[in-house]
């Protein structure tokens, strides 16, 4: 690498005087910030051991892997596993139920995060403001696991509040652990309950940044505040609505992966419905300790992650360039 | 502030203002509930519970879940002590080296500064997957079952450096850091004396995030731990909650007649998420402003 460098910059430099030459080198560059670069070593060093070499571990997608032999050691295979994922009928299965719950996900968290932060913005009572941003808050808090144990408290056949209540009105008890469909509402439910104060103060700063001398003409112009809303407040908010969806987009093949192992976990009913790429990843890696499975999984999802990140990118920087990550 | 906000008013109609504070009330609301069902069924008493189930007060009042948990305290008290070492250590170093680093990748005479960030930055993008990472650090390194892998693995969010070198270029004046320069002050120095005291303010919001996400991890727990006295509060409480296994001092008398098993997953919820609660009010604002410093800066 070093030697490279040296090399080009001969070839550059070859015309000019020798002392100017060595200014533009590499090692001059790194004698002369020599304090800076010894600064960013923790990092380099750190994004090496738990980024870059499990990077280069990818390889082990491609072999057969056996403990014994490590993953640099271990024999080849070729494509086998892959053929291995995409056959077993999982690969299908796994990539719809992401893609569609993260769909969902992001459409009702940025509905309801906008609805939120525009009737926030409409409350003029401080203390009421300051309370229910609190309460808002709360979910984002704390971790899917204690969400896990909400969920138990309320949906528990047995003593959960939901067939409690239901129970009231003479109804047969919900056995949610067992259906399927109840999930297809309740995931997108609990991830707004959770994501909805993040997301409004999101918002809320963006409405907050619009102009107050837009809303006072329309007040002279006996504009009513529902139509201020719809007029100059969410046509303000589409920027910032476009960017983070398509940022969001951009995670599209990232599963929750606290939230359906926290929620779901090894449930057998339900795992047609909610298995996603990440649990299946995970489940093959340490439930069965199915190496192919799991490193063919993780390749496919970063391969895909990578370029749809890239051309969410691509379309934020047509959109807005100094809104795109780079 | 307040003329602003009655020249809001003037055309207010009453039905609006209703709906407003209905429908903000009422998201509220619904984010705090679980909460108080949880509190209120940790207080009940097992057998109200069982015959009545769970309900938004506790129908008999009882403090046997607690006692329960109090009486053999070893395992939740070691689990805090985890939790905590790993949240104070794990967030001030996370947070001293990557200010630190943001501060390196916004000086302009650094030539491959741009690389450098890239080189941070790509593994936001891409990743070996789950497999590798695994039994690198496992098999490999050998780092289960120490407290290192649990403060190291969460250890930095690119992210978080990325809105710090934001800030400090936001925040601290280029000519400030040049005077200091001439004045013979190495960059070492400039950072400790100068960037560190003035960065405070997104240090604290970061800090808030870090220390949260470190709070509330359990995944690492569960990937590279298997000894008991490394379990942290969060892990313990997914392990009891999915009661596949009790651990330590607690398994021996969980086969008592007498255990409140249902209330005592509650009273367990409570206390590993009641600090998480209790502090929250207080750093509120430093995750706000958090939220909105990102926000500025993708």
């Amino acid at each position: 690498m070093s030697v490279n460098a040296e090399a080009s910059n001969r070839v550059v430099a070859a015309p000019a005087s020798g002392a100017k030459s060595r200014k533009k080198g590499l090692f001059s560059e790194l004698k002369r910030n020599r304090v800076l670069y010894a600064m960013f070593i923790p990092i380099a060093v750190y994004f090496i051991i738990f980024a870059y070499i499990p990077m280069a571990g990818i390889i082990m997608a491609f072999k057969d892997f056996n403990y014994r032999d490590g993953i640099f050691g271990s024999p080849w295979n070729g494509f086998a596993n892959f053929e291995y994922f995409f056959k077993s009928g999982k690969a299908f299965l796994v990539t719809r139920n992401t893609i569609i719950y993260n769909v969902i996900f992001l459409t009702c968290y940025t509905v309801f995060s906008i609805l939120a932060a525009v009737f926030i913005s409409e409350i003029t009572r401080k203390w009421f403001k300051k309370i229910s941003q609190t309460m808002m808050f709360l979910p984002y808090f704390i971790s899917w696991v204690t969400v896990s144990a909400f969920v138990y408290n309320f949906l528990n056949y047995e003593y959960g509040i939901v067939n409690k209540m239901l129970a009231h009105f003479s109804i047969a008890p919900l056995d949610i652990y067992s259906n399927t469909s109840y999930w297809y509402f309740l995931l997108p439910f609990l991830y707004v309950w959770k994501w909805v104060g993040y997301g409004s103060v999101l918002y809320l700063a963006a409405i907050v940044g619009i102009d107050q001398e837009v809303y006072e003409a329309a007040t002279i112009d006996g504009a009513t505040r529902f139509q201020k809303i719809t007029r100059i407040t969410l046509p303000l908010l589409k920027p910032t609505m476009i960017i983070l969806i398509l940022l969001g987009l951009g995670r599209i093949m990232r599963g929750e992966f606290d939230m359906f192992y926290q929620l779901i976990g090894n449930n057998g009913t339900l795992m047609d419905a909610t298995d996603i790429i990440d649990t299946l990843a995970f489940r093959s890696l340490v439930g069965s300790a199915d190496f192919g499975m799991a490193s063919a999984v993780g390749v496919y999802q970063s391969v895909l992650t990578l370029i749809i990140i890239l051309t969410a990118n691509w379309l934020v920087r047509r959109y807005d360039k100094d809104q795109a990550l780079f | 502030m307040q003329s602003m906000r009655d020249n809001n008013k003037l055309n207010a109609s009453p039905v609006f203002t209703t709906i407003s504070y209905t429908l903000v009330g009422l998201i509220a609301l619904i984010c705090l509930i679980p909460f108080i069902v949880l509190v209120a069924g940790s207080f009940s008493s097992e057998t109200s519970v069982l015959r009545d189930g769970y309900w938004f007060w506790p129908r008999e009042l009882s403090l046997d879940a607690y006692q329960f948990i109090f009486r053999y305290p070893g395992d939740v008290l070691q689990a805090y002590k985890v939790s905590l070492i790993i949240t104070v250590v794990g967030t001030a170093v996370s947070l001293f080296i990557s200010s630190m680093t943001a501060y390196v990748l916004c000086r302009k005479e650094l030539k491959y500064r741009n690389g450098l960030t890239f080189f941070l930055f790509f593994t936001t993008l891409f990743s070996g997957g789950l497999a590798p990472f695994y039994i690198w650090i496992s098999k490999n390194l050998h780092m289960q079952n120490t407290y290192l892998v649990l403060i190291l693995a969460p250890m930095f969010n690119v992210m978080y450096i990325l809105i710090l070198r934001a800030f400090i270029q936001g925040s601290v004046p280029e000519p400030l850091i040049e005077s200091a320069k001439i004045d013979g002050a190495g960059d070492l120095r400039i950072f400790l004396q100068m960037v560190l005291p003035l960065t405070k303010p997104a240090l604290a919001s970061i800090g808030v995030f870090t220390a949260l996400a470190y709070w509330n991890d359990w995944w690492t727990a569960m990937m590279f731990t298997s000894k008991e006295s490394l379990v942290p509060l969060q892990y313990l409480l997914y392990k009891m909650l999915s009661s596949i296994n009790l651990t330590g001092a607690m398994a021996q008398h969980i086969q008592a007649a007498d255990q409140p098993k249902e209330t005592f997953k509650l009273a367990m919820t409570v206390i590993a998420t009641g600090p998480v609660v209790l502090v929250f009010p207080f750093v509120q604002r430093y995750f706000v402003s958090g939220i909105t410093i990102g926000a500025v800066k993708g």
